[in-house]
């Protein structure tokens, strides 16, 4: 383990880790489950669009959803067997909602597809990415944010360190201790793709000190590999797992949150992720399992191998869960949420079950007016003022929880944990965050109605001007015939007056059909103003500069939008494809934003 | 099954502890108190508890709040000691019992309760009643003067008459009157019984040390506190050792060390981010040392505390931190 120096992030905590009765048995495999239940959705970013239907005889390891953009990640059958259900399940996410799922019944064989390990060393990077994403390679420490996606560097900035966290600063997990323990030399082949694709100057293997075993493992099988990847055992300090807090600690960079890791020439992978990665291209076997500590009020807390999809409570009952339990924490103790649906499946993010019960996690005692005693403040790892945002997000005042930067708050728990008013402080900020994006949303649907709406007053005016043309246009040609055939019967009468005659009713089709056409324009200019005038009551004058701006801006675009919709009114026919997109007016369309 | 959201870890604490561990840090310097100028403080702080939670109690009856969950949170005690051990130690019981009541029902509840309050409770009550009563307020037992222990209840429940000449100032109008009187002073330490008050200061030093490493409050407002309030009296006193008392003598004497840890620490109505909390205590003992050298009451901290007070959220607003990542935005 290289001596270096190390640096320490502001706050954090100290819960009793707990880590101790799970870390006893090796890693076991845990039994096929009756049915696995494949959520589409197991990553930040685009939905995979399903690839099979109800009926369809599917392998282990066969994509059943493709991959939906770059920010996305397929996601692959765990076993072979028959596609039951396509369509909603119960789901592992704390708001109990359902969400699309291949439902698959095994069929028992566990039969693979045909799996091809490639040299990824003979593929170019962006080839290497591709085949990461359609492995469905994922950030496992929780995140799921899909890694290909993490392995570029930044084109300015040069790669310095690749940070690889093995810290599992959560309290009872474990599977990322037991996987350095026994796949070290797997974990490090799997580092070597994401250096082989960032470049870094140094990689940096982040573990906790309170896992010399995993650590030693580590070193060892870096040192049988003949990298020169840098092992270092970090203070144990929750959430020193986090990756801007294990960033901090080993790089000394503070990474903010308006900004890109690679930015800042460093970059950060999970140790589980990078077993992963290896498994894909070393082995051809997408991520259609992980391992999860199955731990809390059971009778064997123990590691298992468990394939992505199966029921969580069917998983629990591996380990025995004791009588008194009475709900399954997903995750750690600190970030974790209780599970709405005991059967909801398995997922990419699920690193730990804790069998939850009243005796090992007491209800909470009342809430207390907060005392501003500071203790939160002082534990935040971000360096923010829960007791300001809290105050802020109780009252509903949510513009000064960004303020407060709110928003920079990784709900890391700590200071919840401290809190001797016990006021559970994350739940409110994550009230606050839910309101302002549900505002957000809701602002920006308001604004696309109304600028839709503006788009089709002008288009509607557009429609009466071309109608008046078109009137005046047969007004003139009525005219100009009845001229014209006054001047044949004065022509018949004798020579000169028809072209006295002749002369004005010429001209008379032209003139008039421009007069019409000025005018209409200028009266449907008119009418727009007015209407708009009306529509947009300027009660801006008492806001903040900050939010006047905001209005300036939202006017200057409107401005922009109008002027070029006037120039279309100007000249219907000069610029249709201008139109075109800019007015889905009447298509029914939500807009996709 | 409750459905609560993480973290469903939580340390092991909550505001009654908090209270408690600030009450018990308070008790070496109550027992000096006791031992070296009288027990009458402890019969003080008994009439000011009981009253302290009669009211807490009724007022939150008033409000229809949980009794049970905050009469035990022991704040309205830890505000009851702060007024006892304010207060002169032989005080008629009442001015105690009007002290608390101003404290608890107007400077707390009167403002919402628990963790509401803009003012320190305790200085609300010194300052109304040194205002109202300032004979009363002023009258603590003289240097060298050794009052019995029956005669200390005596005087606070009013069953013998009080004698002037047995009361005097504190030291610090003592200083006062002597610099005035051109007599000088020499002695390093406040004179007040001996070196009684020097002890007693050195016990709440102890108790505050004590909340520091137990992390109920921080470094920064004691730190703050006394050294502005030792660099002013420094300088001063290295210009005119003559016309004023050096910092030892202030910093021991009067309440600045039980102003530094226990009254200017009272976090609701304090300055909560450290850049804050060092100009809110520089300024606290800063103020509290031209008051009580030149204003006319015999300490400061109150009033200072008070004022102080006031500018907490410009404090605040003006000193956040920069959160994570952004320092050198
Ligand atoms: S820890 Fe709790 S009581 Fe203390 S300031 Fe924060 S929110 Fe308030
Ligand atoms: S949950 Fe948010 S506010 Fe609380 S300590 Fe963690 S980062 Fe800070």
């Amino acid at each position: 383990m290289g001596l270096m120096q190390l640096f320490k992030f502001k706050g954090g905590v100290k819960p009793a880790t707990n880590k101790a009765q799970s870390v006893t048995l090796p890693i076991a495999k845990a039994p096929l489950p009756s049915v696995v239940a494949v959520p589409l959705h197991q990553s930040i970013g685009g939905t995979p669009r399903p690839l099979v239907q109800v009926g369809d005889k599917v392998l282990k390891g066969q994509m059943i959803g493709e991959a939906d953009g770059w920010i996305s990640a397929a996601v692959h059958a765990p076993t072979s067997g028959t596609v039951r259900e396509v369509g909603m399940y119960a789901a592992a996410h704390p708001s109990g909602l359902l969400t699309d799922c291949v439902v698959i019944e095994p069929d028992g064989e566990d039969r693979w597809i045909e799996r091809q390990s490639v040299d990824y060393k003979t593929l170019t990077p962006e080839q290497v990415r591709e085949l990461l994403r359609d492995m469905g390679v994922v950030g496992l420490g929780g995140a799921v944010f899909p890694s290909h996606a993490k392995t570029q560097a930044s084109r300015s900035v040069p790669m310095e360190e690749l940070v690889i966290n093995g810290a599992e600063c959560e309290p009872y997990i474990t599977c990322d201790d037991l996987l350095m323990r026994e796949r070290a030399a797997e974990v490090v082949k799997g580092i070597a793709i994401f250096r082989d694709l960032l470049q870094p100057k140094k990689v940096l293997i982040g573990i906790e000190d309170n896992k010399p075993e995993a650590a030693a493992a580590m070193a060892q099988a870096v040192q049988a590999a003949g990298e020169d990847f840098q092992v270092v055992s970090v203070p144990t300090l929750y959430p020193a797992g986090g990756a801007k807090q294990l960033i901090r600690v080993l790089t000394g960079k503070e990474v903010p949150a308006n900004k890109r890791s690679t930015d800042m020439g460093v970059q950060c992978f999970n140790v589980a992720t990078a077993y992963t990665a290896w498994r894909a291209l070393g082995h051809g076997e997408p991520v259609i399992s992980r391992l999860v500590t199955l731990t809390g009020n059971v009778a064997e807390p123990r590691n298992y191998e468990v394939l992505i999809g199966t029921p969580m409570d069917e998983l629990l009952a591996i380990a025995g869960p004791k009588a008194d339990t009475d709900g399954i924490i997903m995750g750690g103790p600190m970030m974790g949420f209780l599970v709405p649906e005991a059967k909801a499946p398995v997922v990419k993010a699920t690193n730990c079950l804790i069998a939850h019960s009243p005796a090992l996690f007491p209800p909470k005692a009342p809430e207390m007016p907060c005392i501003r005693c500071g203790s939160c403040a002082q534990v935040c790892p971000h360096e923010l003022q829960p007791f300001e945002m809290y105050w802020f997000a109780r009252a509903k005042n949510f513009g000064k929880t960004q303020e407060y930067n709110i928003f920079d708050c990784i709900e890391c728990g700590c200071c919840s944990f401290v809190c001797p008013s016990r006021i559970p402080l994350v739940q409110y900020f994550r009230f606050a965050k839910s309101e302002i994006w549900a505002r957000e949303r809701d602002k920006k649907a308001a604004d696309g109605a109304k600028t839709r709406f503006e788009f089709k007053q002008l288009r509607d005016e557009r429609e009466k001007q071309e109608k008046a043309e078109k009137l005046a246009k047969a007004a003139a040609a009525q005219a100009a015939k009845k001229a014209a055939e006054a001047a044949a019967a004065a022509a018949a009468e004798g020579g000169a007056p028809a072209e006295a005659a002749a002369a004005p009713a010429a001209q008379s089709p032209e003139e008039a059909a421009a007069a019409a056409k000025k005018a209409a324009i200028a009266a449907a200019m008119e009418r727009a103003k007015a209407q708009r005038a009306q529509a947009q009551p300027q009660n801006t004058d008492d806001l903040a500069p900050a939010q006047q701006q905001e209005v300036a801006d939202i006017e200057a675009r409107r401005a922009r939008l109008r002027d070029i919709a006037k120039t279309e009114l100007a000249h219907p026919e000069a610029h249709p494809a201008e139109a075109a997109p800019a007015a889905p007016a009447d298509d029914g369309q939500t807009p996709k934003n | 099954m409750e459905f609560s959201t993480s973290p469903y870890l939580l340390k092991d604490t909550s505001v009654r502890r908090v209270m408690t561990q600030v009450l018990l840090a308070l008790v070496p310097g109550i027992v000096a108190y006791a031992l070296l100028i009288g027990p009458g403080i402890l019969a003080q702080i008994a009439i000011a508890t009981l009253t302290a939670l009669a009211a807490e109690a009724a007022m939150l009856r008033l409000r229809d709040k949980p009794l049970a969950l905050f009469l035990g949170d022991g704040s309205a005690v830890v505000t009851a000691w702060l007024v006892a051990i304010t207060f002169p130690p032989v005080a008629p019981w009442w001015l105690t019992v009007v002290g608390v009541l101003f404290a608890i029902v107007v400077a707390k509840h009167l403002y919402g309760g628990l963790g509401q309050n803009p003012f320190n409770p305790a200085m609300i009550a010194f300052a109304v009643c040194i205002v109202s009563f300032p004979a009363l307020m002023s009258q603590w037992p003289g240097p060298g003067s050794h009052l019995a222990p029956a005669q200390q209840l005596d005087w606070i429940f009013g069953l013998a008459p009080r004698l002037d000449g047995m009361t005097s100032a504190t030291p610090l109008d003592a200083l006062k009157t002597a610099l005035r009187a051109d007599e000088g002073h020499s002695g390093p330490l406040p004179f007040l019984a001996g070196n009684a008050q020097a002890v007693i200061a050195l016990c709440y030093l102890a108790g505050g040390l004590f909340l520091v490493w137990r992390k109920i409050i921080t470094w920064h407002i004691p730190t703050a506190f006394l050294g502005a309030m030792g660099l002013l009296a420094g300088l001063l006193w290295l210009w005119q050792p003559a016309g004023f008392a050096n910092p030892v003598f202030h910093l021991l004497g009067g309440g600045a060390m039980l102003g530094a840890f226990f009254i200017a620490t009272d976090p609701v109505s304090g300055a909560t981010t450290p850049r804050g909390k060092l100009i809110f205590a520089a300024g606290v003992g800063l103020l509290a040392y031209i008051i009580r050298v030149f204003g006319g009451y015999p300490d400061g901290i109150a009033f200072a505390v008070l004022i102080m007070n006031i500018c907490v959220p410009l404090i605040d607003m003006y000193t956040q931190p920069k959160v994570f990542g952004m320092k050198d935005q």
